[in-house]
């Protein structure tokens, strides 16, 4: 079978949920939609066999072949790991959904074919093996993230969210765009497999850094990293279960696949370890730091995602030194960062579902409003409790491994030699302490001031009572997940980490049983870091019983200068600043383009005259100059002078005839009877015309010009003059081919049966001219016709943007 | 608001047809000598504007019934069909043919095709600046 095209499968649904919508109104559409996940991930299931083999599957569907562009369906042991995530949560999900919205109150319809393009976005992009059409669907999952935070489109925070989220990863998606194009370039292919192979060649190429941080922008982004990471609290405005899906599950771990998948090509670099590494940490620290202040669930949830994206960020970035170093520590980091990346999705899931369930059933998610839940909602508590416990690294859940594996990761980062690590490298233990106790504060924040103590005086929006079966169904599998991962850590290291782990490093490994990562939950009393643990535990504690005393502390950061000030500062200039600066050119006068347009054409043309050396003048090639030519010509020169100077409108009409005239009598002097002839009667009537209408208009003035508009308007006239006058010149004395006009003389008489060369050349050689000319007229008539008798515009008041 | 311009008026009723007249032998000589369609134009619309000054825009408007839009396209028309019609003889589009001919009055006379390209362009020029000249006039 051709399973590239399951990828499309979501998307086939999405085209008949309308229809089920309107033609079935009695039963919920998410019951059709959950066939789908749920189908899609029995049948991945089928490739993990292969994958333990270290094997992978591979289809194609060709898009454009010309360019190279095609649709891939590569499936090793990182996007099926990544693909089960997908499908697995994505049915849970659905099915939490189908109990979370209400089937008559919600555009159901929208909602899940939303839901169905991400899906299918977000198989093509862990799946594909093409990275154009990687490219494809990763702004088809930021699109589809945008519809889904604005889903409820008509709260102003789920347009201002679903807008921020939008302008900050398409930002990334256009950067990573970039990075694959060079990419491309260096490896010749747009195939990741053929850039991997080619890999070891792109090292000291031109574009290689610039790639790099081009696709690391990319993953950034769409991971929240710092300082990208603002966009994901303010997406929490969606429907729950697309923040526990989008949000917390897949669509931020996208940034993690793409920095796995692209370890292999770049892992070389020292620029990528410390960009990856540094940015996870200090993401993993902010996002921790933060995640205490927030008093809304969600948004306390929201930091925490980000918080554990910057860890596993950093494992990942950890894992590249293992390009470098034989200490198998360093790929232990990859498995960690694989292992913690499962556990996140299952926990972060349950703990989203389990504040939608707050949400749904108290009406409130701030956390100052609940209290004492406990003994009301008993199951999701204990749900939530088990999931923040694995949040938090605790025993017996399954974060607690996945902690220890980061913590000895990071110890281990003091070792390595190359790329200044041993000086700075003990930064690196530190800030993942200090984050790891505040990731504990907050796990203890969100769960015992949510259902522990007793309920607060006010009452709540809702009266409060159990969720019902089917919303709970969900969490509950995840959080069994989560214990169950904890007693079986190898068998999940097995099927799913040792084969993905072997995707991101390759070159180390032939086979994944030669990952030789065995998960203890106990390595005895001399492990630093368990004792690191036993320290978080204590001081987390302290902190999180004292916690009343130093929350305050937040309030001392004003707002405008947090990083949303800053996005909010930088959005309000490109709206405001942008039209200031419009405005300020754009002035609306026609004189001012004018300046515009002709100070370019005179610094352009001389420029490039100099520039090209194209000036010469050869003095051999000018014709003698006679009394009758001197004469004429300071009679124009008199003329022009009169025109530039003149008072009225009449003098300067008059001056304008003189000037037609002598240019006549020029056309005279170097024979050309007819150009005089045509001349003369065109000054005429023209003059005649520009009396008739000029009688109507007012006195001359000088419509508000200065001085200095008129010394600016002199220079640019001046330089344009010159200009032209320098490019006649040497345009004159630098013929490259003779004239053609011996052709004419000879045959005017005996090819065209005529005497007058000029009427000859404008009726016969070139009459085509002559032809549009003449339309040229016609139009112009018309025009003239149409402008004076066809005065609509008087009437209707006519409409100018500026007011 | 005429006043009595007996002298100009009757001046311009001689001296229209000496123009008139110029203009069409211009027209006539071009392609041996200097003129041709455009300056045999010009000068047909110098002497309707002679007409317009010295009368006002009813009288030659009444004198001269045509439509000058009209004029115009049928020098377009002219100019474009005798372009036109040499591919109808299996020759390059604007392919001109000429020929001295026999005629009846004129003895041996030299025909060109040219001859009708030309009277387009005369028709054109006298229609567009005339139309321009009479709606910027009327004007109110």
């Amino acid at each position: 079978m051709n399973f590239v095209l399951l990828i499309f499968l979501p998307i086939v649904a999405a085209l008949f949920v309308p229809l089920l919508y309107r033609k079935l109104k009695n039963v919920h559409t998410g019951w059709f939609v959950l066939l789908v996940p749920v189908v899609l991930f029995i049948y991945y299931i089928g490739f993990i066999k292969t994958t333990m083999e270290g094997g992978h599957a591979i289809s194609e569907l060709k898009w454009i072949p010309s360019l190279g562009i095609s649709f891939v369906s590569y499936i090793d042991g990182l996007s099926l790991l990544f693909t089960l995530l997908i499908t697995g949560i994505g049915a849970l999900v659905v099915l939490y959904s189908i109990f979370y919205l209400d089937k008559n109150k919600e555009k159901l319809n929208l909602f899940y074919v939303y839901l169905l393009i991400f899906m299918s976005a977000m198989l093509g992009v862990v799946q594909s093996d093409n990275v154009i059409s990687l490219y494809l669907f990763w702004e088809l999952t930021s699109i589809s993230s945008f519809l889904l935070i604005g889903y409820w489109n008509t709260r102003d925070r789920s347009r201002f969210g679903a807008l921020k989220s939008m302008m900050i990863t398409v930002f990334g998606g256009l950067m990573m765009l970039g990075g694959f194009v060079l990419l491309g370039i260096m490896g010749d292919t747009f195939s990741i497999r053929e850039l991997i192979a080619n890999a070891p060649s792109f090292v000291g190429h031109e574009f290689f850094t610039l790639a790099l941080v081009l696709v690391l922008l990319g993953a950034f982004t769409k991971s929240a990293q710092f300082p990208f990471h603002i966009w994901l609290p303010d997406a929490m405005e969606a429907p729950t279960p697309v923040s526990a899906y989008l949000h917390s599950a897949t669509m931020v771990k996208a940034g993690l696949y793409l920095v796995a998948r692209f370890t292999p090509i770049f892992a070389v670099s020292e620029v990528w370890i410390w960009l990856v590494t540094g940015i996870g940490l200090l993401t993993l620290f902010w996002g921790s730091l933060f995640a205490v202040k927030q008093t809304d669930l969600k948004a306390i949830l929201a930091f925490s995602t980000i918080s554990q994206l910057g860890l596993i960020m950093s494992l990942l970035g950890a894992g590249a030194l293992a390009f470098h170093s034989d200490d198998p520590i360093f790929k232990f980091a990859t498995f960690a960062a694989i292992f913690h990346l499962i556990n996140h999705a299952t926990f972060k899931g349950s703990l989203f579902m389990i504040a939608g369930i707050v949400d749904h059933e108290t009406g409130t998610r701030d956390i100052r409003k609940l209290g004492g839940l406990m003994s009301i909602m008993p199951v999701s508590f204990t749900v939530a409790f088990i999931g923040t416990m694995s949040m938090a690294g605790l025993p017996p859940f399954s974060g607690f491994l996945s902690k220890e594996m980061f913590l000895q990761s990071m110890l281990a980062i003091r070792h390595f030699e190359l790329f200044n690590f041993a000086t700075w490298g003990i930064i690196f233990p530190v800030v993942a302490w200090i984050a790891s106790v505040f990731t504990f504060v907050y796990s203890f924040y969100f769960v015992f001031k949510t259902f522990a103590g007793k309920q607060k005086s006010e009452p709540l929006p809702l009266k409060p009572h159990e969720a019902p079966i089917g919303m709970l169904v969900s969490p509950v599998i995840l959080a069994t997940l989560v214990v169950a991962i904890f007693f079986i850590p190898n068998l999940i290291g097995k099927w799913f980490v040792k084969p993905a782990v072997i995707a991101i490093q390759p070159s180390l490994y032939s086979h994944p049983s030669e990952v030789a990562v065995d998960v203890a939950a106990w390595h005895g009393m001399t492990d630093p870091a368990m004792w690191m643990t036993v320290a978080i535990v204590g001081v987390g504690l302290l902190l999180f019983l004292t916690m009343a005393r130093w929350q305050k502390l937040y309030d001392i950061q004003p707002e405008y200068l947090s990083l949303n000030g800053l996005y909010d500062s930088v959005m309000l200039f490109s709206e405001g600043g942008m039209n200031k600066i419009s405005r300020f050119y754009m002035t609306g006068l026609i004189r001012t383009y004018l300046i515009y347009m002709f100070a370019f054409i005179a610094a352009i043309t001389a420029a490039t005259l100099f520039i090209k050396e194209a000036f010469i003048v050869d003095m051999d090639s000018f014709s003698p100059v006679n009394l009758y030519g001197i004469l004429t010509a300071i009679v124009l020169v008199i003329a022009v002078g009169m025109v530039l100077l003149a008072k009225t409108r009449l003098s300067a009409i008059i001056a304008l005839g003189a000037v037609g005239y002598s240019v006549a009598l020029f056309f005279v002097i170097f024979k050309a009877p007819d150009l005089a002839l045509t001349q003369l009667v065109i000054e005429t009537i023209s003059v005649a015309l520009f009396l008739l209408a000029f009688k109507y208009l007012p006195a001359l003035n000088n419509h508000g010009e200065t001085k200095r508009n008129k010394l600016v308007n002199l220079i640019i006239a001046a330089a344009v003059g010159i200009t032209v006058t320098l490019v006649a010149l040497s345009a004159h004395s630098q013929k490259m081919i003779p004239s053609i006009s011996q052709f004419y003389k000879d045959t005017v008489a005996t090819e065209a049966g005529g005497g007058n060369i000029v009427n000859v050349i404008l009726v016969d050689y070139r009459g085509f001219d002559t032809l549009f000319e003449i339309a040229v007229l016609s139009i112009a008539g018309i025009a003239i016709f149409a402008m004076i008798r066809l005065k609509l515009s008087r009437k209707g008041e006519s409409t100018d943007e500026n007011k | 608001m005429k006043t009595n311009d007996v002298m100009l008026q009757t001046a311009t009723k001689l001296v229209f047809f000496i123009i008139f007249l110029f203009s069409i032998h211009i027209f006539f000589v071009g392609h041996y000598t200097p003129g041709g369609g455009f300056v045999g134009g010009l000068l047909t619309t110098g002497a309707i504007v002679l007409l317009l000054l010295a009368f006002d825009l009813k009288t030659v408007q009444k004198a001269l019934p045509f439509n000058f839009t009209i004029v115009s396209a049928i020098g377009l028309l002219l100019a474009f069909g005798t372009a036109a019609a040499s591919i109808f003889f299996n020759v390059p589009f604007f392919t001109h043919a000429y020929d001295d001919f026999t005629l009846p009055l004129f003895g041996v006379t030299s025909l060109h095709t040219a001859m009708i390209f030309d009277a387009g362009v005369y028709l054109v020029v006298v229609g567009s600046t005339v139309t321009m000249i009479q709606t910027i006039g009327g004007d109110k």
